[in-house]
């Protein structure tokens, strides 16, 4: 049966969370009350991206945009826009300052800059039937180079592309496909890292949740380059939807003989399994996750030797992230040239990043290489809300670094971000505004990272307790002269000794913000100051007896009992009794109540 | 479900193609049937069922069927629209079942727009 009009109900797991899966049942309840069953179609997709505008619905083809939806609504949306034909205006998305709704997807800014390539099929599939997934080309990249490339022509291709890893390190995925695919051992293995340990990163458990089998096709063609028969997804415990619908998406396709023996009747063997992580940040990291998956204890080991030497169990093992695997079908189908004319001159085609912090439009957004950061800020993510001033963006994950204000011309790729002390990373990215006290950041970075810290490595360890100890020391505002410097030598130091990846990145937060916010730290240090009124043992509340009312409000509202004063007459804060909770300062409507 | 094989895959997408193409609004024509109050009650539905079920025989897989609402023409329903990718949208009117079949057939896949039926050709504009 044809239907006329698709509802594209997003259910990832942000809009699950507010209730999608409830609205997908009374849209289909009221659909089949308007009789409209055998015309109008109801599909839950992954994450449509726009998480924080959830619960949506895109009805397709005319492509309009509903949001922020509640059970209420959908009696009348059902019989004004799906029977009578009148799209709703209320329930349509207004950009933040705007007064007129901004009916269709293509028209709304959020979208309409973003270029997808591993999201292509965001909100367009149900990401539970295989068939969705095989009528957007899916599984043609497979015949593809099942037919007509051999191995060699298909790390050819990828190493044309340009593709580099999206997992952080940014290494060439041609090239280790080649490494692994010339390692001596047999049998040889390959895993997709979806661990994503990233606190605030939702990337790969979005790329999973609404495209399963694009993961799965990328991994069927990277097997069959490199010539193994067995790969592994090692996805992280905490991401029950995302392994849901991994575990359908194995089953159809081993179903329609797409993994298991004798492929499409081409004589080629590849079959998945499922590993669930442990949760630890370190297991992200590549020779830790293969410990973990060994069943043995998941701490990093010295490379070399690298996985694609000796991995999983001694053999050959290739190792790429979930977004790097789903770049890879579309790459084979559409061509290295195409991929490759999309980007910067060292990184190629697109990267998914997760927009979050001090801006409008949070969410999932994936945008071309070389993009400029005001255009993700400001043209993607609307910008910073209630007036404020941008600050910075902390880019790459608890141990990038922030890339301040003054460089919002940056063009994103993984050369540029590095160079200004930050990096690609996974892709994370928190947006920050005057109101976000530079130390406080970094202090609450290390203090994730230190915590993670395997042990294994004395810098790691000890290095990292020893920053956020003296970062702590300095937020507490008993800072002391030359604790700039020593955390500079000492970040130094820990990246220089340490063993893995975290250990060697985990100074970048302190680091750039002492490069590009070394006042704050000062002002923290030698003037007892918190620039950003953040801190709460260098701050106090004083009430402006110039603009006091005497109205009493903050005086009721105090917990400590720490204002006082006569009605109609200007209060005072005892400072001693004061424990700055900043209730005062919200409370007063005539903007008495001033912070220093 | 038996396992596939290359051919089966091909027969498997091209099943599910339209459904495809009409999420992503790629059409070469689009055919609007009015819904407003007075539409309905002129029979638009029957006229849409119809209309669904001429589609999918004809196997095109490039047309989209959708509503809208009043068209401000109450006493010519029930109304359709046809609008040709690249071309001047022309409106029904007093449709029947058997009308829409000579429309879709005649305007839709040959091309020609059906005079004898037709109301307007090129949508109104705002003054
Ligand atoms: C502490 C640490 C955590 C990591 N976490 C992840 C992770 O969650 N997901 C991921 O894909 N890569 C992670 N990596 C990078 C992996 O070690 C590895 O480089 C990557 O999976 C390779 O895939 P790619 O080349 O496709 O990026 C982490 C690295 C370190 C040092
Ligand atoms: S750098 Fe840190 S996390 Fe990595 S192995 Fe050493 S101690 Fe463990
Ligand atoms: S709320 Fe403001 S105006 Fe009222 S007493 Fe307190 S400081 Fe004064
Ligand atoms: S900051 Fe809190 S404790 Fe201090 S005076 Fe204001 S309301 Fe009272
Ligand atoms: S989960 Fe619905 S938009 Fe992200
Ligand atoms: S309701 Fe049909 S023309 Fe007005």
């Amino acid at each position: 049966m044809a239907y006329r009009t698709h509802l594209m109900v997003c259910t990832g797991t942000a809009c699950v969370s507010c209730g999608a899966f409830n609205i997908k049942k009374l849209l289909e309840e009221e659909i089949k009350k308007q009789k409209l069953d055998k015309e109008i179609l109801v599909v839950g997709t992954g994450c449509q991206g726009f998480c924080a505008q959830g619960p949506i619905v895109v009805v397709q083809p005319d492509d309009i945009f509903y949001q922020l939806l509640s059970p209420e609504d959908i009696p009348f949306l059902v019989e004004e826009h799906f029977l009578k034909g009148r799209p709703v205006k209320k329930m349509m998305y207004t950009p933040p300052g705007e007064k007129i709704q901004i009916p269709t997807v293509s028209e709304i800014g959020f979208f309409s800059k973003q270029r997808l390539i591993a999201l292509r099929n965001k909100g367009l599939i149900d990401a539970e039937k295989i068939d969705d997934y095989i009528g957007r080309d899916g599984y043609n990249a497979l015949i593809k180079v099942l037919t007509s490339m051999s191995s060699e022509d298909i790390i050819k291709e990828i190493k044309n592309s340009g593709l580099r890893g999206r997992g952080g390190g940014g290494f060439p995925t041609g090239l280790k496909w080649d490494i692994c695919k010339n390692s001596k051992g047999e049998p040889k293995y390959i895993i997709c890292n979806a661990d994503e340990g990233d606190p605030g990163a939702y990337m790969d458990r979005s790329i999973v949740e609404s495209d399963p089998h694009a993961v799965i096709e990328g991994m069927l063609i990277g097997a069959k380059a490199i010539g193994a028969q067995q790969g592994f997804v090692y996805i992280r415990t905490e991401y029950p939807l995302a392994i849901h619908r991994l575990e359908v998406a194995i089953e159809q396709a081993q179903e329609y003989g797409l993994l298991g023996k004798d492929i499409l009747g081409k004589g080629f063997d590849f079959d998945l399994e499922i590993k669930q992580g442990a949760g630890a940040f370190v297991c992200g990291e590549e020779t830790s996750l293969i410990h973990s998956i060994e069943g043995i204890s998941p701490e990093p080991s010295q490379r070399p030797p690298f996985p694609a030497e000796s991995g999983l169990w001694g053999k050959p093992t290739n190792i790429n992230n979930v977004e790097t695997w789903a770049n890879v079908p579309r790459i084979i189908l559409r061509g290295a040239d195409w991929f490759a004319g999309i980007g910067t001159e060292k990184s190629k085609g697109t990267k998914v990043f997760s927009l979050v912090g001090k801006i409008n439009n949070t969410g999932l957004v994936e945008v071309p290489m070389g993009i400029t950061l005001k255009e993700i800020i400001y043209d993607i993510g609307g910008g910073v809300p209630g007036g404020k001033k941008f600050k910075g963006v902390q880019i790459g994950g608890p141990s990038g670094g922030v890339v301040p204000a003054s460089l919002i011309d940056l063009p994103v790729d993984y050369e540029k971000l590095t160079e200004v002390g930050s990096m690609m990373g996974s892709g994370g990215m928190v947006v920050v505004d005057e109101d976000t006290c530079m130390v406080d950041l970094a202090r609450y970075f290390l203090e994730f990272t230190s915590d993670e810290s395997c042990g294994k490595c004395a810098s790691c360890r000890e290095g990292s307790s020893a920053m956020l100890e003296i970062l702590t020391r300095i937020t507490e505002g008993k800072g002391k002269e030359g604790d700039i410097e020593f955390l500079e030598e000492l970040g130094y130091a820990i990246k220089d000794a340490s063993q893995c990846g975290l250990g060697q990145t985990l100074p970048n937060p302190v680091l750039s913000t002492i490069d590009n916010f070394r006042d704050e730290y000062e002002a923290h240090i030698k003037n007892k100051k918190c620039p950003a009124h953040v801190c709460k043992a260098l701050i106090s509340f004083h009430i402006d007896p110039d603009k006091c009312t005497g109205c009493t409000v903050c005086a009721i509202k105090c917990p400590a009992d720490a204002i006082s004063g006569n009605r109609k007459e200007p209060h005072i804060i005892d400072q001693d009794k004061c424990i700055k909770c900043g209730i005062c300062y919200t409370v007063c409507k005539f903007d008495s109540v001033k912070v220093e | 479900m038996p396992k596939l094989n290359i051919k089966d895959l091909e027969e498997i997408r091209k099943k599910v193609r339209k459904a495809a193409l009409l999420r992503e609004g790629i059409s070469n024509a689009k055919i609007t049937v009015h819904m407003g109050t007075c539409g309905i009650a002129a029979g638009a539905r029957p006229i849409m069922n119809a209309l669904i079920k001429i589609v999918e025989e004809s196997g095109r897989d490039d047309v989209i069927v959708t509503t809208s609402g009043c068209a401000g023409l109450c006493s010519r329903e029930p109304m359709a629209t046809v609008e040709l990718k690249g071309e001047t949208p022309v409106k029904y009117g007093d449709l029947t079942e058997d009308k829409i079949k000579k429309i879709f057939s005649e305007h839709v896949l040959k091309g020609k727009i059906v005079e004898e039926y037709a109301l307007v050709i090129g949508s109104e504009r705002e003054p």
